[in-house]
């Protein structure tokens, strides 16, 4: 029978919830790393036991994790238990948690300074991982999303990082500013049918496109608005919040804005809007059923002050017709007093027959539904605020 | 011998107990002293001064004999009871709300 892990990353640890295809009953382990943010943790698509983790602090900074046993143990890359840590000249082996930004000739050299919220121009500065996106054939490959937006790669397991410049180096790069927490590169996505082509989203510039593994880079917004613009229809600048794909037809995208709900059926090269009878438009999720390209899922939140949802009631919402048309979903979600918000990475759907759909709470809870969204548990309550919600099925 | 007392995550990450002791050679001052705790625990690197520029990350704070040398520049001599062993070299996170 197969198992389902959820790996749960929250605000001062990671936790791993497992169950049996039922989906019934869970167990929790955890808390991994404690009292560090755990902004992501993601497994290998070709290696589930393969797991790698962005571990996080605002006093000692940013920590690469990885578990080849399924997330039983874990170790820096580089940094197997027993391994000598420097070599015989006494230089450290790895660089396993070293994110430097490229400015060399050979990288284009990028520019060095972006927009700040007044106005002015500041330098680049890393500050943490938020986002890994493990490879689609290899276990060693892992693209990272950082703040200061830019994108990293390695290909040895996470024992070194490597920048891909050219995104940097985009021509509207002194543009971009941070969103509210921070001018973070959060959502990666690779296209399944097309090795060179990935989709990045940062906060607050917008959604880029590569279709030449990350040497060059389009900026890909037209059709989105945003008020808080001095220009709504600016080439970068939008604060996109997270982009989902189904992977049996990656030319389609969906997208939940700061506000707005968006969809592309050309690879981003324009966008309209789905929102129609959401009751608020603004939310951070949104995902797409396993098995039904066009049933898509977000969670609505009263506004860009008020990050709690409507009403003080927590709806999922679906639309099985690839954006309008939404539908909420109620059963065994709490429908009054609730005021917790739903981060931008806390949503993920697995691939068992009958889709199961989870999410993360800043209260803590981690809700499931074993049934595509109809009905809806808390599989564990009273956790740290939930960052990142991720789900594996492990044969 | 050099005595470094670190902080709790900071032990959890080297896999220490207890403080460090450390030979160094030459001058003794902060940055001999990181340079080779980061080499004898390489996963330290980044944690207490930045990866690039080596400037002290804005919550860690340097102890010596009850003073705070976070401020010194980290090229000058550390107090000879540091030098002996007598009086341990402690990096602290510094307090703050979250």
């Amino acid at each position: 029978m197969s198992k389902v892990q959820v790996l749960v990353g929250t605000k001062k640890g990671a936790f791993i919830l497992t169950s049996d295809s039922k989906r019934a009953n869970w167990d929790v382990s955890g808390p991994f790393f404690a009292g560090w943010e755990i902004y992501h943790m993601k497994g290998s698509p070709v290696d589930p036991n393969r797991i790698y983790v962005s571990q996080t602090s605002g006093w000692f900074g940013q920590i690469i994790q990885r578990s080849d046993d399924g997330g039983k143990t874990w170790f820096q890359p580089g940094f197997k238990p027993g391994d000598s840590t420097t070599t015989p000249e006494g230089m450290p082996v790895t660089e396993s948690n070293k994110f430097a930004y490229d400015t060399s000739d050979a990288g284009g050299k990028p520019l060095s300074t972006h927009e700040y919220f007044d106005g002015t121009q500041r330098p680049w500065e890393f500050k943490r991982v938020w986002h890994l996106e493990p490879s689609l054939t290899d276990p060693d490959t892992v693209y990272a999303g950082v703040e200061d937006a830019a994108l990293f790669k390695t290909i040895d397991g996470g024992k070194s990082w490597k920048e891909l410049s050219g995104l940097r180096g985009h021509s509207t790069g002194s543009k971009w500013a941070p969103g509210a927490g921070g001018m973070g590169l959060h959502t990666i996505i690779l296209d399944p049918k097309n090795k060179n082509r990935i989709y990045i989203a940062i906060s607050a510039a917008g959604v880029f496109r590569t279709d030449d593994a990350g040497k060059t880079w389009s900026a890909i917004n037209k059709g989105l608005s945003s008020q808080t613009m001095p220009d709504p229809n600016a080439e970068v600048g939008h604060c996109v919040h997270r982009i989902a794909m189904h992977p049996s037809r990656p030319e389609v995208l969906y997208m939940q804005k700061h506000w707005d709900v968006m969809r592309s059926n050309n690879s981003g090269d324009s966008w309209q809007e789905v929102s129609d009878n959401l009751p608020s438009d603004f939310g951070f999720v949104i995902d797409v059923h396993a098995h039904e390209p066009e049933t898509i899922y977000v969670i609505p939140i009263k506004s860009d002050s008020e990050h709690f949802p409507p009403d003080g009631k927590l709806r999922v919402y679906r639309s099985r017709t690839g954006g309008n048309n939404w539908e909420a979903l109620t059963k065994g979600l709490p429908q009054k007093d609730c005021y917790v918000n739903i981060l931008r990475e806390a949503m993920a759907v697995d691939t068992l027959d009958l889709c199961g759909i989870y999410f993360g709470t800043t209260g803590g809870q981690v809700y499931a539904s074993a049934d595509g969204g109809d009905n809806w548990n808390a599989i564990v309550q009273n956790l740290p605020p939930v960052y990142s919600v991720e789900v594996q099925i492990l044969k | 011998m050099i005595r470094i007392v670190l902080p709790y995550h900071l032990r959890n990450l080297a896999k220490i107990n207890s403080e460090v002791q450390l030979e160094v050679s030459g001058d003794i001052t902060t940055h001999t002293i990181l340079n080779a705790l980061e080499a004898r625990y390489p996963m330290l690197a980044g944690t207490i001064r930045d990866h690039i520029t080596q400037e002290r990350r804005p919550y860690v704070r340097y102890y010596a004999c009850g003073e705070d040398l976070s401020l010194e520049p980290p090229d000058a001599q550390l107090p000879p009871q540091i030098i002996s062993g007598e009086e341990p070299f402690v990096i602290l996170g510094a307090i703050a709300g979250g």
